[in-house]
């Protein structure tokens, strides 16, 4: 009994000695990926990575044209995606509640936010680039819209729902139709949490790079022309990167480091938002 | 006269009218939901058709990848999708599950939520990082002294030994799964462990009064009443790995062969697709890599769809939303 008490004892300390090992490895992980961006990255941030446009081989320059395309884009994509998010996330929870419709586009919503972002991609290449007959911005920025609205519809449902029942009761009893209840009632109160989803949809969509490859495709030069191509940072990052030249590769890796800084401040961000707002956890995917 | 009212009669008409307006936008925004799912399935269809008629089933029983010949099968990456996505879960369901189980019950309170917080912002890390750190950070590591190793211990081994052999190229499908499961282990961790939370305390209770050790009430309280969860999760995470990108074509390799080893360069759909669409030349070409897509977004499909389903059941059993 004792003997077998001890053998019980030891497996429990073994594998919940694993466990935190594992917990490290995940944080070990974490911690290498950011000293690699950090090291190879911040050596080559300085003032003309702002200045300058992205350079040929062997000279000099910056990654302005990308960061004005990429902010462009994400920002359209947004101004496309979250309203049409929000608006169908108010569907799901105010119209539609428990009604059989509203099951199957939820199930349907829950599967677009895990599908694989290049065949979006390939979607809006036939259906717009394909139409305009040439690679433009705005083909880009609608493919990230169509990325955004799934991940606003989940979080934006989550946060409609909870808003008490008893508030939209006291705005329908003083004779308030359903839309001035959602607009005067529901939407003040989901603020925070409306923006939280907003904020992560941008997260999502700030360094996505499948979908822009052959919708936005690239752009060596300047061009604020949204019926063109126009550079962003993923697609440059991921074209420098992968040359063989050295100026390229270190602008790729300054490029990883803002997106990735940028991302993380922004996750950060909206999870502060929501627990400051006590809006309820709010999760990743 | 004073101030000009509407008449009440008009006010109420309007606000009707807006009410009107505002459902039917909301409805049909619910609807584009809907719509979406069906454009991107017969965008693929429509755009993939030549090659799936030219090619007939072949397309998916044919290993050649030839754009010169005009001759695309897309096994070759069917397999490289395949490999690279379970060894990505062998690697990181593991160590999921033991994140999980210290987040859930060894941690110190305190340290639960910014702990939990780094795991969670490893998912943000876009996926192109990955990519570029699994070249120039993990696949050297990988060459000099993980693969020279595993050629050497398991290489000779008479049944898996097959898969560990040939040169130490360090981008591959080895290289490719391993990057793989460095994305997929915040999701998969974060449904485990609100899985395992939902367990209820009266069982975990019952099963310490009954002198059951800390790892005894995860492994045959927590684990068995959390399996669904857990099923649901891991397909979760593998519908992200069959369909991840960039992570990919930085270190597959872009190879279109299936060889024995892990070790060699293989391709996958998603990163075929990156590297080549904008290349492609010809209607053949250009469709065959559509079918590829389609083919993906099928696959993907089932499996994120089962997953949902699975989590779905749990959901109507607990009331939370996973």
């Amino acid at each position: 009994m004792i003997v077998n008490l001890r053998r019980r004892r030891i497996t429990a300390a073994v594998a919940l000695g694993a466990s935190g090992l594992a917990t490290l490895l995940g944080l070990a992980t974490l911690a290498a990926i950011l000293w690699t961006l950090f090291s190879r990255g911040f050596s080559g941030l300085s003032l003309s990575v702002f200045t300058q446009t992205t350079p040929a081989p062997g000279s000099s320059g910056g990654l302005i044209n990308a960061i004005y395309g990429s902010v462009v884009m994400t920002l359209l994509g947004l101004a496309i995606g979250a309203p049409i998010g929000i608006l169908a996330a108010t569907y799901l929870s105010e119209y539609g509640r428990g009604n059989r419709l509203s099951t199957v586009i939820r199930f349907i919503n829950d599967v677009l936010l895990s599908a694989p972002s290049i065949v979006i991609g390939l979607f809006v290449y036939t259906l717009v680039v394909l139409q305009m007959g040439h690679f433009s911005a705005i083909a880009g920025a609608i493919s990230l819209g169509i990325i955004v609205i799934p991940v606003t519809v989940r979080t934006a449902e989550d946060m409609l729902r909870l808003i008490p029942s008893s508030m939209r009761q006291a705005s329908a009893g003083l004779g308030a139709q359903p839309w001035r209840t959602i607009t005067s009632v529901v939407y003040p109160a989901a603020r925070s949490g409306l923006l939280t989803g907003v904020l992560l949809a941008l997260a999502r969509i700030s360094g996505e790079t499948a979908p822009l490859l052959f919708t936005a495709l690239n752009n060596q030069f300047w061009s604020a022309n949204l019926s063109q191509p126009m550079a962003n940072l993923p697609v440059v990052i991921f074209q420098f990167a992968t040359s063989p030249y050295k100026n390229w590769q270190s602008l790729a890796w300054t490029g990883a480091l803002l997106i990735t800084l940028f991302v993380l401040v922004l996750s950060v961000l909206a999870r502060l938002i929501s627990s400051y707002f006590g809006a309820g956890e709010s999760r990743i995917e | 006269m004073s101030a000009v009212t509407i008449p009440y009669k008009v006010q109420l008409r309007r606000e009707a009218r807006t009410e009107r307006l505002f459902r039917v936008g909301a409805t049909a925004a619910a609807l584009l939901v809907l719509a979406l799912l069906a454009g991107v399935l017969l965008a693929l269809v429509y755009g993939g058709w030549p090659a799936l008629k030219t090619f007939r089933f072949g397309f998916l029983t044919h290993t050649i990848w030839n754009p010169v010949t005009e001759q695309f099968g897309a096994l070759a990456a069917l397999y490289g999708t395949v490999i690279t996505s379970l060894i990505a879960m062998i690697m990181a369901v593991p160590v999921a599950f033991g994140i999980a189980v210290f987040l859930t019950e060894t941690c110190p309170l305190w340290l639960r939520t910014p702990i939990g917080t780094c795991i969670e912002l490893l998912a943000a890390v876009p996926s192109i990082v990955f990519g570029i750190w699994g070249l120039f950070v993990l696949a050297p590591v990988l060459q000099h002294w993980v693969q020279p190793w595993l050629i050497d211990v398991l290489g000779d081994l008479p049944l898996i030994g097959k898969l560990f052999r040939g040169p130490p190229f360090g981008i591959g499908l080895l290289t490719a799964g391993f990057v793989l499961a460095v994305m997929v282990l915040p999701f998969i961790t974060s449904v485990m462990r609100e899985v395992f939370l939902s367990t209820p305390r009266s069982l975990k209770e019952a099963a310490y009064g009954l002198g059951a050790t800390q790892w005894e009430v995860v492994w045959d309280v927590v684990l068995p009443n959390a399996r669904a969860g857990v099923i649901g999760g891991i397909m979760l995470g593998l519908g992200r790995a069959l369909g991840e990108t960039m992570a990919v074509t930085f270190v597959v390799g872009n190879a279109h062969r299936i060889s024995g080893s892990l070790l060699a360069p293989g391709t996958t759909i998603s990163a075929s697709i990156a590297n080549e669409f904008t290349e492609a030349v010809g209607t053949l070409y250009t469709s065959s890599l559509i079918a590829l897509g389609l083919l993906l977004f099928v696959l993907t499909f089932i499996i994120i769809a089962a997953a949902r389903l699975l989590l779905l059941r749990l959901e109507a059993r607990h009331g939370a939303r996973l």
